[in-house]
């Protein structure tokens, strides 16, 4: 149901769009067009999000999320306590923080690979719950950092798993593929019939990025997707990321322990230590922070350029 | 008398008790695969099961052949006729390979590669058919390998309650204290298990995953 009023307010969207240049075009033309009924999106058009109000309109939100785990003995041990958190359409939301600070539980929570113990997790104003999860999966791409690409199936097959599952005709499957590789920096005519061993990690975080993006999702969870790489490939690929996610124009929620990709791929960085949210910020507010993790963390890269200052006096 | 002019005037009782065996080991493979496989998946699905159905299977694998096949005799319906209760006492022996690489090539799978699966909206029929099954095809093989070679085996000793087969030859010679009458069971029986052993092996190696795909 929420795909076909995605679909609604894209087309509305589109319509209103329309109206407007044919409003500036042809003033006069306005009235034909009120009986036919497009202009009826045009009275509604002002209430659907904007480019300017696009940040606004919830997509994911955390009500007050606590999840733990209990163990053989029956102790309970939280993963993530009371989590509010919202992440706005459009954005790229980064969960920062150290190893089990509760970053990737809560990316699973969005998917519905967990289920929160208390409290509500609503993905386009829906609970999770409420949502089927395989449907709730399906408009919602995910990568992670070993990738998971199927050993078996070859790289065309890995990228169309969703599509397959969707069951578009072969001839879209087909056409979505090669459309993805070259998006994601792969010649389709040497890639396609390749096997994940064949690849290098680089190329196979790439496969992973064209498979999670295969049926267009809305969202984009990411659990440290360039975690595996060696830092040169990595720096290339998240350069790459970068420009492709201005182009895409999706929420994406990236997981990382990674300050500069934080700062870098960021809009707004949520800093979580032991399962608690410490802070959102801006990259900016983010390094100028006085909050002790966050601080810590900026204090990384301040490092670096230190290490740079005493070299680059001797030089001079 | 030579053992070759021995093995070449009975030659259409050996080929003949041969296909016995391997008639034999076909209906105990393909019952033991039909029931260890599912068992196999149901204990990776509900791991409280794993040591009842584990437990019982390798408790199966310690009853010495003999006894078992004299256990079940009086067993009404089996005990009617021997070739059945050969065919169920051998598929009591082959399930626990079976069973045992069914689950451990479903738990092998790369968690990762099973977590991508759920997060990309595969139910979970899906991601046993075509993610957790085909990935484990290789290790359920060696499996069946194992059980095959094991099942040739055993089978000889079927003919001890009368159920045919290559056993026939070895009791008989037994008795009469002729060596070639042994042979005459043994070598096919052995050579048939090479041959299954090598074949099976072959399917296995072509169903590793990574390790060129037959496609």
């Amino acid at each position: 149901m929420a795909g076909v009023n995605d679909e609604l307010s894209r087309v509305s969207k589109n319509e209103f769009a329309l109206s407007a240049v044919i409003r500036l075009t042809h003033p006069d033309a306005i009235a034909s067009l009120d009986a036919s009924g497009a202009v009826r999106a045009c009275t509604h058009a002002p209430s659907l999000p904007m480019n300017a109000e696009a940040g606004r309109e919830p997509i994911i939100e955390f009500r007050n999320v606590t999840y733990h785990l209990r163990d053989g003995d029956g102790h309970q041990k939280s993963l993530l306590e009371s989590l509010n958190l919202t992440v706005s359409r459009g954005e790229t939301l980064v969960l920062l923080g150290r190893s089990g600070a509760g970053k990737t539980t809560a990316l699973k929570l969005i998917n519905r690979l967990l289920e929160p113990s208390r409290g509500e997790v609503l993905v386009e104003g829906k609970s999770i719950l409420a949502w089927d999860p395989i449907a709730l999966r399906r408009r919602i791409g995910y990568v992670i950092q070993e990738t998971g690409l199927f050993p078996h199936y070859t790289v065309a097959e890995n990228v169309a798993l969703v599509p397959r599952l969707e069951r578009w005709p072969p001839a879209r499957v087909q056409a979505r593929v090669d459309e993805l590789l070259a998006l994601v920096g792969l010649a389709p005519e040497t890639f396609l019939r390749r096997y994940p061993h064949e690849l290098s990690g680089g190329q196979r975080q790439r496969v992973g990025l064209a498979r999670a993006l295969a049926a267009d999702p809305a969202i984009l969870l990411m659990d440290e997707p360039f975690g595996a790489l060696d830092p040169l490939t990595r720096t290339e690929i998240r350069r790459e990321f970068q420009a492709l996610k201005q182009r895409l124009g999706k929420t994406i929620v990236i997981v990382t322990h990674d300050i500069h990709e934080a700062v870098l791929l960021g809009t707004r960085i949520a800093l979580m230590d032991s399962g608690k949210l410490t802070g959102s910020f801006s990259p900016e507010q983010f390094l100028d922070s006085n909050e002790p993790v966050a601080a810590a963390f900026a204090a990384q890269l301040r490092e670096l350029e230190k290490l740079r200052e005493p070299q680059s006096g001797e030089h001079r | 008398m030579s053992l070759a002019e021995f093995f070449l005037r009975h030659r259409l009782e050996i080929l003949q008790s041969t296909g016995e065996h391997v008639w034999l080991v076909a209906l105990t493979m393909l019952f033991s695969i039909a029931i260890g496989v599912p068992l196999g998946i149901l204990v990776t699905r509900r791991p409280w099961l794993s040591k009842p159905i584990l437990g019982g299977a390798n408790i199966a694998e310690t009853i010495p052949s003999l006894a078992l096949f004299g256990f079940l005799l009086p067993v009404p319906w089996l005990g009617d006729r021997a070739t059945r209760l050969a065919i169920v006492a051998l598929t009591l022996y082959a399930l626990l390979p079976i069973i045992r690489n069914t689950s451990a090539g479903i738990s092998g799978v790369d968690p990762a590669v099973r977590e991508a699966a759920r997060g990309m909206g595969m139910t979970d029929a899906q991601v046993l058919w075509r993610v957790e099954l085909p990935l484990s095809f290789s290790t359920m093989i060696a499996g069946i390998r194992v059980a095959t070679v094991l099942t040739i085996g055993i089978a000889t000793i079927a003919a001890a309650i009368g159920a045919g087969g290559l056993g026939e030859f070895i009791f008989r010679g037994l008795a009469m204290v002729d060596n070639h009458l042994i042979l005459a069971g043994a070598i096919p029986a052995a050579l048939l298990a090479l041959l299954a052993d090598f074949l099976l092996g072959l399917l296995e190696r072509r169903l590793r995953p990574g390790a060129s795909p037959a496609r």
